[in-house]
């Protein structure tokens, strides 16, 4: 009998390794790898090791700059984001009136949009001629800070929402009892329970902002530069490769402090775990400034997109649907089938990222959420948990080039595979994907599948009917997001080699590259129909109600 | 909850179904096509913009018997160093859509194995100078110049720009919207338009008076052109755009364009293609390398250059093309524009960019 149990820890050992390894395997051949191939090429010039140069940039007065520039952005850009997001959290979680789920998934939309679109609808605002052009933003950081924000709202309500609608009241109406203000109610008991969730939502927005591409191309004109888009800079246009490694160096290293501080907050009982959703309240007098704020929000949320429908209603000056027909047509021969075509491999495209993210995200979180006993297999696991989350720190063009120079002989040769840019999306969704699981296999008690066991069921059945029973929304709701996220990435899909298909973003992209009335009406049609398509999957993924989901 | 669950089932099977039934590009490929007559596929890498009639390569495949894989590959600028920095394993056979800002990079790391096919009457003026190899054979062109929305000044009573000299004169203040050199194509040939005409050492001081007198940068050509240009519904009459640009602003009523592009601000972008070293498959494949040649020539026959204005949007290098009728009747083009040595375009790039970004910064 005791050996019987040996034995099957043993297995047990031997499985999760295992389901640890095609995760690492697939990180370390798809990130690890091509981003290891482009550092090599800037710290290694000509074949030997020069750090020199990487110094020499360091060194450079630009370089300090663009440091400064990324990290003051990214901060006030991750302040606005909570001063905007925290209220509309509690009004759209906590509070109950109608048309709660729809404003919750428009929330979303802005989130897995494509940059381009984004820039558009925004610089449409704040442009010279826009409803607010005359605040003269356009091409300053502010605009930029406006983009970020636009972008980032969606994390802070969802994570802190979720986590404040699962939010045990019993800890605040005993305050409230015994006397305390509704200001030290939430500065004493609610605050606290949900640092976790603030912190988490904190720094997801700040490793966004810092990592933020298209926003910053796009809004900041040309007189700013992130890190990211002076790596893009360096490599893409002036293949000025050591200086590129430098800054890559640099970015990567912040993110991973960045992590490793988070990691260290966020330990100890996640309150968000132990859930008893209560029935959302009736708005009260008391609420009128979150709801003032979320109002804010949503108003702020929906201007450019409400500007980008406009836009692709207008022709000559009137209203018109042609340019939603004009998406049958292939632009005149810019094209090589309809737009309609386009959509169609999007979504094709998107199956398999999420297929994909789903599965290498699922073995993350089985991994880094098992039960360990030694502290070695602890720190093991907190490495593990952090080296997942790092694509989220990484350049989308070291990606892609780093793909094609690492990824060129033997088996490995899948430079110009249609399914490495499945593959990339994958990993752009993965910490995604993982963030909406960890919270929910964390959460579950071990206690549960140790009475499964005593009950006679083997692993497996304990597993299914314990774990798989628990996660099998949340997948779902996983599913969703990383198909949202497919459908609008345009950052590493742009510099991967790929077969002549291309998909919505990049139509959209080819539409607003050349001149013509048409082609911007149309360009704008397709990105409403992006918006949309994404909107209703994000609707579909609020409908089954996740508890936990989002908890990035 | 227990309502729910046939729901969440449904949706799984869904998912599968959508997997398993070619909804995926694991599940649905492209036929196996990969196999033509004599088995040989040639892959030619472009850059995001090129695009021809599905007509035409279908027609090209079947009167040469191979086939045509196209594989696209960011800008012209990442599309060229990335074929810098895979040269040895390219990622095809033949490269279309290196232009004349980035061609000498690629040529002095030997991207290219030697080809020289038989020029249609027109394309000599755009070969690329000092490339004595033969690595690339021009294919189509077109020019970066200054548009003006002429019909803004009609309707202002406004004298519109003649040169752009005029530029920094007063009267045109706050007029002007270029795409940034450092972010876009045609901002880098608007800025290598003024190092030519203005020279090593007048340049600065030209674009230090342009921003002076109120010159906007934004990041690229749409979103100068689409935003800020007036034609588009923006605040600028004077925009940083193409030759070609005045084909496409034609007024419904007077079927007449009312913009019009200033030929002494031009500067010519040529698109080449051109041989990769070892082709996709290695050394030794004749058959791919015989392949690739025969993509160019397709490059260069009739029925290609006659696409070009409608899938490109560029002038097609064959003299002898007929252009579809807007573009003859109102795509003006300069008859010459002082250029800057290719050769010089690689070496400074980046100083004359650092040099620029620090006076618009200012």
């Amino acid at each position: 009998m005791i050996d019987r149990a040996v034995a099957t820890r043993h297995l047990g050992t031997a499985a999760s390794v295992l389901v640890a390894l095609v995760p690492l395997v697939i990180v370390a051949v798809f990130f690890v790898l091509p981003v290891g191939a482009m550092l090599q090429r800037g710290l290694w010039p000509e074949g030997r090791f020069a750090p020199g140069a990487v110094l020499d940039v360091l060194a450079r007065p630009r370089t300090g700059r663009v440091l400064w520039f990324t990290l003051w952005t990214s901060t006030v850009g991750t302040a606005l984001s909570l001063a905007l997001g925290l209220p509309a959290a509690y009004v759209l979680h906590r509070l109950r009136f109608p048309g709660r789920a729809v404003l919750r998934a428009v929330v979303l939309v802005p989130f897995v949009l494509p940059t381009v679109v984004v820039g558009l609808a925004v610089r449409e605002l704040l442009g010279e001629g826009g409803l607010l052009g005359g605040l003269g933003l356009d091409g300053t950081p502010a605009a930029i800070l406006i983009g970020l924000v636009f972008f980032n709202v969606a994390v802070v309500v969802r994570t802190v929402g979720v986590a404040w609608e699962g939010l045990d009241r019993r800890p605040a109406e005993a305050a409230a009892a015994l006397g305390a203000t509704p200001a030290q109610v939430l500065r004493t008991v609610t605050l606290p329970a949900l640092r976790p969730a603030i912190v988490a939502a904190a720094s997801v927005v700040f490793l966004f902002c810092a990592t933020a591409f298209g926003v910053v191309l796009v809004l900041g004109g040309v007189r700013y530069s992130s890190v990211e888009t002076e790596i893009y800079l360096l490599t893409a246009d002036l293949l000025d490769l050591p200086a590129a490694a430098a800054l890559s160096i640099v970015q990567l290293a912040a993110v991973a402090v960045l992590l490793a501080g988070v990691a260290r907050l966020r330990r100890g009982p996640d309150p968000t775990v132990r859930r008893l959703p209560a029935a959302p309240a009736c708005p009260t007098r008391r609420d009128l400034p979150a709801i003032g704020v979320t109002a804010l929000a949503l108003v702020g949320l929906a201007l450019p997109i409400a500007a980008l429908v406009a836009g692709s209603l207008r022709r000559d000056g009137g209203w018109s649907l042609a340019h939603y027909r004009a998406l049958g047509g292939d632009a005149g021969g810019l094209l090589p089938g309809p737009v309609t075509d386009a959509l169609t491999a999007s979504v094709r495209t998107a199956v398999d990222a999420t297929w994909m993210s789903l599965l290498l995200g699922g073995l993350v979180a089985l991994t880094v959420t098992r039960r360990v006993r030694t502290r070695r297999a602890r720190r093991v696991r907190a490495g593990l948990d952090a080296l997942f989350m790092l694509p989220l720190g990484v350049s989308a063009v070291t990606l892609g080039f780093g793909f094609l120079i690492a990824l060129d002989s033997g088996p490995l040769d899948l430079r110009t595979s249609p399914l490495l840019v499945p593959i990339a999306q994958a990993l752009v969704a993965l910490p995604l994907v993982v963030r909406t699981l960890v919270p929910v296999l964390g959460g579950i008690d071990d206690r549960q599948r140790q009475a499964a066991a005593s009950l006679g069921a083997g692993p497996l059945r304990a597993w299914t009917t314990v774990d798989l029973a628990a996660v099998r929304r949340p997948l779902l709701a996983a599913a969703g997001f990383a198909f949202a996220v497919s459908l609008g990435e345009f950052g590493a899909t742009s510099f991967i080699a790929r077969p002549a298909e291309p998909t919505l973003p990049v139509v959209i992209y080819r539409l607003l590259g050349r001149p013509g009335v048409d082609n911007e009406g149309t360009a704008m049609a397709a990105a409403v129909l992006l918006a949309a398509v994404t909107a209703l999957v994000v609707l579909a993924v609020e409908r089954l109600r996740v508890p936990g989901t989002g908890a990035w | 909850m227990r309502m729910r669950a046939p729901i969440t089932t449904a949706a799984i099977l869904t998912a599968l179904s959508l997997t398993a039934g070619g909804c995926s590009l694991a599940g649905g490929d492209d036929g196996g096509s990969d196999t033509s007559a004599d088995g040989t596929t040639i892959t030619l890498v472009a850059h995001e913009s090129f695009e021809l009639p599905k007509k035409l390569v279908a027609d090209f495949e079947e009167s040469s018997g191979l086939t045509l894989r196209i594989e696209k590959l960011g800008d012209a600028g990442a599309l060229t160093n990335q074929l810098v920095l895979t040269k040895d394993k390219p990622v095809g056979d033949v490269v279309f859509g290196i232009d004349n800002t980035f061609a000498t990079r690629a040529v002095d790391e030997g991207v290219f194995a030697p080809y020289a096919p038989q020029l249609p009457p027109g394309a000599e003026r755009d070969e690329l100078p000092g490339d004595t190899d033969d690595a690339l054979t021009p294919i189509d062109s077109g020019n970066v110049c200054v548009n003006v929305d002429d019909a803004w000044f009609a309707k202002e009573g406004l004298t519109p720009p003649a040169s752009i000299d005029d530029l920094t004169k007063p009267a045109y203040k706050d007029l002007l919207v270029v795409p940034g050199a450092s972010t876009s194509s045609p901002g880098l040939a608007f800025l290598l338009a003024t190092i030519a005409r203005y020279g090593e050492s007048g340049w600065q001081d030209y674009w230090t008076k342009l921003t002076a007198n109120g010159a906007k940068v934004v990041k690229g050509w749409s979103d100068a052109y689409y935003t800020d240009f007036t034609f588009s519904g923006g605040q600028r009459p004077i925009v940083v755009s193409y030759d070609s640009s005045p084909a496409f602003t034609i007024d419904e009523a007077t079927k007449k364009t009312t913009t019009s592009a200033l030929l002494d601000s031009c500067y010519r972008q040529v698109e080449y293609a051109g041989l990769l070293k070892g082709g996709k498959d290695g050394e030794g494949s004749a058959r791919s390398e015989a392949g690739a040649k025969e993509v160019v020539d397709w490059l260069l026959s009739p029925e290609v250059q006659a696409a070009l204005p409608t899938s490109m949007y560029v002038f097609p290098v064959d003299e002898r093309t007929e252009l579809p009728a807007d573009w003859a009747a109102f795509a003006k083009r300069p008859t010459s524009t002082k250029q800057v040595d290719p050769a010089e375009v690689t070496a400074q790039r980046q100083t004359w960019i650092e040099q620029w970004n620090e006076i618009i910064s200012r």
